[in-house]
């Protein structure tokens, strides 16, 4: 890679803005696409590309679009900007930074899927992002990119962006069209899958922010020039967002396929001096941890899954040895269980008695026995929901049972022992 | 949070012996003219006016402060819905308040990041520094998706960050006393790129965008969107 693509001139001063946008080329891959090309064309540009979801899943973006019937049926493009997974900011940078670009890439796929109605659903909580995205649109739709017959072409396309209000379970594709749909946000049973029933039980494409924005990139320079970056199965570049026991956090572009530790070395200067990288969660807080000795593992979608774990929206957050494995799960099953829909029994329940008894562990009650117990409750979630905001908290919570088993049982020792003397006291006395 | 419901009267028996809301009646539940008209724009831009239930309640919401019984027997009212439609959307969102609360949100996030760079403290500071003070809701919130800026907080939809117990005053002085807050601190003022960000990669071509607030807060205005908003 010899410059970013989607971080290129990132920093210019207004970039938010059409002028700027526009005299950095931009919206000329639109008029490439509208005036130039077929909606199957586009299609096969994606599928070349090997474009692979950048919200979590890492499904191959033509094939998505691919799954849309054809024909003149009404149907809808939704982006996924509810980015909300813990440690993930790499959409907030993006929308804010460079929202035409979002946008251009928004009408190339509505052309592609044969779309004419549009939405933005952005997290409620990004109130400074969604008013710049509301600006942006405006200035697309004065400018002829948005509304009817786009740059004298067929196509038609309008938008509207759509203020979630705060629930992690809304990033659930599913989830995200009962809200959009003004309903409580409760995923639904698949299938039918969106493509064929999503918003308004019409056919549904469904992207994230970031893999939209890449869609110009690859109407640019082409699908087979794209696939060229990257690994095989993991083509291109990937906005990486590096947080936790880190010196420098931050959003970083790289190539897929570089080595994990030089991101997190390299790029994010790595731990505090004198502190070292005791666990990571490789993409989000739903993916299972690797620890300090797996610093090595390429970054992309096979090497991380190969190595037990998943790259899933791409975020890193190092944990150093400052921070008890105990105390880290239990934020992490707080979380799922405060974010939990409720719908499904095994992850309800499942979310909940994690918690407790991580909890019990903590004030000196639990057996080790109870990790057995608690690993067990891990794999009676994973697969038994609709959606998999339960596995997403039984994959990280049952790699650290399983990576960090005699420091669990340490910690659960040490506690015994602390609060052990109350009850101890009279036996010894008896003896 | 608790893990009960955030659901109003569930722990209260039902009365059976009412009949269940219906759709308000327009002519016996007046709602203001501007707030109808906000609630309508919504409506009018979804093939499914349902769809703006979020949007509607939250004009309300920042109307009256939180969503009242009242508010929202008028949003009903105007969308042509059951009240009890409403409080079931409510009741999930994180947002949207189901008792009355202060007039000025400071979500502190807690989630893993921030919590990895002291949030726990700082959530803490700041719930002690506002709790008399009745005009703050400060509430302890997931990852606000800004663990680049760890610790941080959203005030009233305004990111800032890194914070210390230190910023909690200012912070605090600059909402009451209606100025922008911590301008140093906003996440919209950051310079993207990290001079030094790349500048001691391993070996390899390794690319070298990066966007990221210097780590001692040496930012530039560039690329910010100020004016945009």
């Amino acid at each position: 890679m010899t410059r970013p693509l989607l971080f290129d001139g990132i920093d210019e001063p207004g970039l938010n803005t059409l002028a700027v946008y526009e005299r950095r080329g931009g919206y000329d891959a639109l008029r490439k696409t509208l005036t130039q090309m077929t909606p199957e064309q586009v299609l096969s540009e994606l599928e070349a590309s090997n474009l692979r979801g950048r919200g979590g899943a890492g499904f191959q973006m033509g094939k998505k679009v691919s799954f849309l019937p054809k024909g003149s049926i009404e149907k809808y493009l939704v982006c996924n900007a509810d980015e909300s997974e813990p440690g993930t900011f790499k959409d907030r940078e993006l929308m804010q930074k460079s929202p035409h670009m979002l946008l251009e890439g928004l009408i190339i796929a509505s052309y592609a899927a044969g779309a004419s109605r549009s939405f933005i659903y952005i997290r409620g909580e990004y109130v400074q992002q969604a008013d710049i995205l509301d600006a942006a649109l405006v200035e697309a739709r004065e400018a002829g990119y948005l509304g009817e017959r786009i740059l004298g072409s067929e196509h038609s396309l309008s938008l509207v962006v759509h203020r979630g209000a705060g629930a992690y379970i809304c990033g659930e594709e599913t989830g995200l069209l009962d809200s959009l749909e003004g309903k409580r946000g409760n995923p639904r049973l698949k299938p039918p899958f969106p493509a064929n029933e999503g918003l308004y039980k019409g056919p549904t494409l469904i992207n994230n922010v970031e893999t939209l924005s890449t869609v110009p990139t690859i109407i640019a320079i082409g699908g087979a020039e794209y696939a060229k970056l990257g690994t095989e199965q993991s083509t291109g570049t990937k906005v990486v967002s590096v947080s936790g026991h880190v010196q420098r956090p931050g959003n970083y572009e790289v190539e897929l396929g570089v080595p994990s530790r030089e991101i997190i070395y390299g790029l994010a200067g790595g731990p505090p001096p004198g502190r070292s990288v005791k666990c990571w969660f490789p993409g989000g807080s739903s993916a299972p941890v690797l620890t300090g000795d797996e610093l090595d593992v390429p970054y992309d979608f096979e090497s991380l899954a190969k190595a037990g774990s998943m790259l899933g929206s791409g975020a890193i957050i190092v944990v150093d040895d400052s921070t008890p494995i105990l105390e880290l799960a239990l934020k992490t099953a707080k979380f799922y269980r405060h974010e939990s829909c409720g719908k499904c029994t095994p992850c309800r329940e499942g979310t909940n008695w994690t918690v407790h008894m991580l909890e019990r562990i903590d004030r000196g009650e639990a057996t080790p026995m109870d990790l057995e117990v608690m690993a067990s409750v891990q794999e009676h979630i994973i697969g038994h929901c609709l959606c998999v905001l339960g596995d997403a908290m039984a994959m990280p919570i049952g790699s650290m049972i399983a990576k960090f088993k005699d420091e669990l049982e340490a910690h659960m020792e040490k506690r015994r022992l602390e609060y052990a003397p109350v009850e101890a006291a009279p036996a010894e006395a008896a003896a | 949070m608790s893990s009960t419901s955030r659901a109003r009267g569930w722990d209260v028996p039902a009365n059976l012996d009412k009949d269940p809301a219906t759709v308000p009646d327009p002519a016996t539940t007046p709602v203001p003219e501007d707030l109808r008209r906000e609630i309508e724009a919504h409506m009018a831009l979804y093939p499914d006016t349902r769809s703006a239930a979020l949007p509607a309640l939250e004009a309300a919401q920042r109307r009256y402060g939180w969503c009242s019984p009242e508010a929202i027997e008028q949003v009903a009212c105007v969308m042509g819905v059951t009240p009890a439609s409403l409080d079931a959307v409510t009741t999930f969102y994180d947002m949207l308040e189901t008792e009355l609360v202060g007039r000025h949100s400071v979500y502190v996030c807690t989630n893993i990041s921030c919590s990895l760079r002291g949030a726990d403290e700082l959530y803490g500071a700041m719930r002690e520094a506002a709790h008399e003070d009745a005009t703050f809701n400060v509430r302890s919130f997931e990852c606000l998706g800004a663990c680049d800026i760890a610790p941080m907080a959203s005030v009233d939809g305004v990111y800032v960050g890194p914070l210390t117990v230190a910023d909690v005053p200012q912070l605090l002085d600059d909402v009451r006393a209606g100025r922008e807050v911590l301008p140093d601190k906003q996440l919209v003022r950051r310079a993207c790129a990290d001079p030094t960000a790349g500048s001691a990669p391993a070996a390899g071509d390794t690319p070298a965008a990066g966007s990221s607030p210097a780590a001692d807060g040496a930012s530039a205005p560039g690329g910010a969107p100020e004016g945009s908003a």
